[in-house]
């Protein structure tokens, strides 16, 4: 029973972990492309790492709490990273399917 | 009171550096507890030029709302953007929004920028130069006034709370 | 059945860095590759806890939590010089 939770887990992570992937390959531009990873990719990931602790908690490896360590990481980071590539992006003023806002605005 | 600020800056910073210490060497052991609290005491104090001005969390409870929300938004937001991915005939309409922000802390403004990037369709790009207005870009809009009024109401107004600014 | 979805997993992940080496190649700018390249690194954290999982032993937690870390700084270190053309202003 709970072996299945942690299957369920490790699989709707990873397939989310492609899903994100697969938008970063589909969408038309840098900017929509952002998404797929930042999101689903790390919501992905999350999923992953909850199944797995899970796993190593029925184990008896005692309770994994560090894998909460990534978890916390990650969704701190990516934000910034999306964000900073974003305007990196606008910087180059790289080409957008919604046409780019005004120059004036940059910090 | 004087002292207790000359070597501890940031209590805060320094709890949580014990804890992520205690957890990358998964263990409670007396020796790590001891290098952990010297770490915790040494590393603000020597990095306390980086940040200069403490954050200080004013309302706990709001905190935790807020946090609820954001994980419920993410879920929500993360399967939103799958199904466009996914859906071969999904047309999504990009654009670009500017939504003014009225944040006076950094730390708040951070906060924000980080939360509209986690949740619904929606990256942070740009903040302008007078901290005004943040430009994001939003995957599939439809309507640009509401997606305004709920980034104000459901973000930003639980932030101000928070950091009382 | 754990082992069977962890396989399951694995192949998924591989499909995914497949496409993230694509983009990663393909382009068409900096900041695509930039960005590929981040996303790599998150499904290369992935694989890594997979890898554990399937051992049942926490071996490769320290690569995972290293590539998370390295990936981070890496991806800021691009953005920063593609916005100033210099990384330590």
């Amino acid at each position: 029973m709970f072996e299945f939770v942690s299957a369920i887990l490790i699989l709707l992570g990873a397939s989310f972990a492609l899903i994100g992937s697969i938008g970063l390959v589909r969408f038309p531009d840098i900017y929509t492309r952002l998404h797929g990873p930042t999101k689903v990719t790390t919501l992905g990931l999350g999923g992953l790492l909850l199944g797995s602790m899970f796993y190593m908690f029925l184990q008896g490896e005692g309770v994994a709490v560090r894998e909460l360590l990534i978890i916390g990481f990650l969704f701190l980071t990516a934000p910034v990273s999306a964000h900073l590539v974003a305007k990196a992006a606008l910087h180059r003023r790289c080409q957008s399917v919604c046409g780019l806002p005004d120059r004036d605005a940059e910090s | 009171m004087s002292s207790m600020k000359r070597w501890l800056p940031h209590p805060d910073v320094s709890a949580v550096l014990l804890i992520v210490w205690l957890l990358l060497n998964h263990t409670v052991s007396i020796g790590h507890l001891l290098l952990g609290t010297a770490l915790g005491i040494l590393i603000p104090k020597f990095t306390k030029r980086f940040f200069p001005e403490p954050v200080f969390i004013k309302r706990g409870t709001v905190l935790i709302r807020f946090a609820a929300t954001v994980v419920w938004d993410i879920l929500v937001a993360s399967i939103a953007v799958a199904r466009l991915t996914l859906d071969p005939r999904s047309r999504p309409a990009p654009r670009f929004v500017r939504v003014p922000v009225s944040l006076a802390d950094d730390f708040a403004l951070t906060a924000l920028a980080g939360t509209v990037s986690l949740t619904p369709g929606t990256v942070s790009a740009q903040l302008s130069a007078d901290r005004r207005h943040l430009l994001v870009h939003v995957l599939d809009l439809d309507d640009e006034s509401a997606l305004i009024q709920d980034i104000k109401q459901r973000y930003e107004a639980p932030i101000k709370e928070i950091f009382q600014c | 059945m754990l082992n069977a979805s962890i396989n399951v997993a694995i192949i998924m992940l591989t499909i995914a860095m497949g496409c993230n080496l694509w983009r990663l190649l393909r382009g068409p700018d900096v900041t695509d590759r930039v960005l590929a390249l981040d996303t790599l690194y998150i499904n290369a954290v992935a694989l890594l806890i997979l890898a554990d999982t399937a051992d049942g032993k926490p071996l490769f937690y320290e690569a995972a939590i290293l590539i998370a870390l390295l990936g981070f700084v890496g991806t800021v270190a691009f953005a920063k010089f593609l916005l100033r053309g210099d990384i330590i202003e």
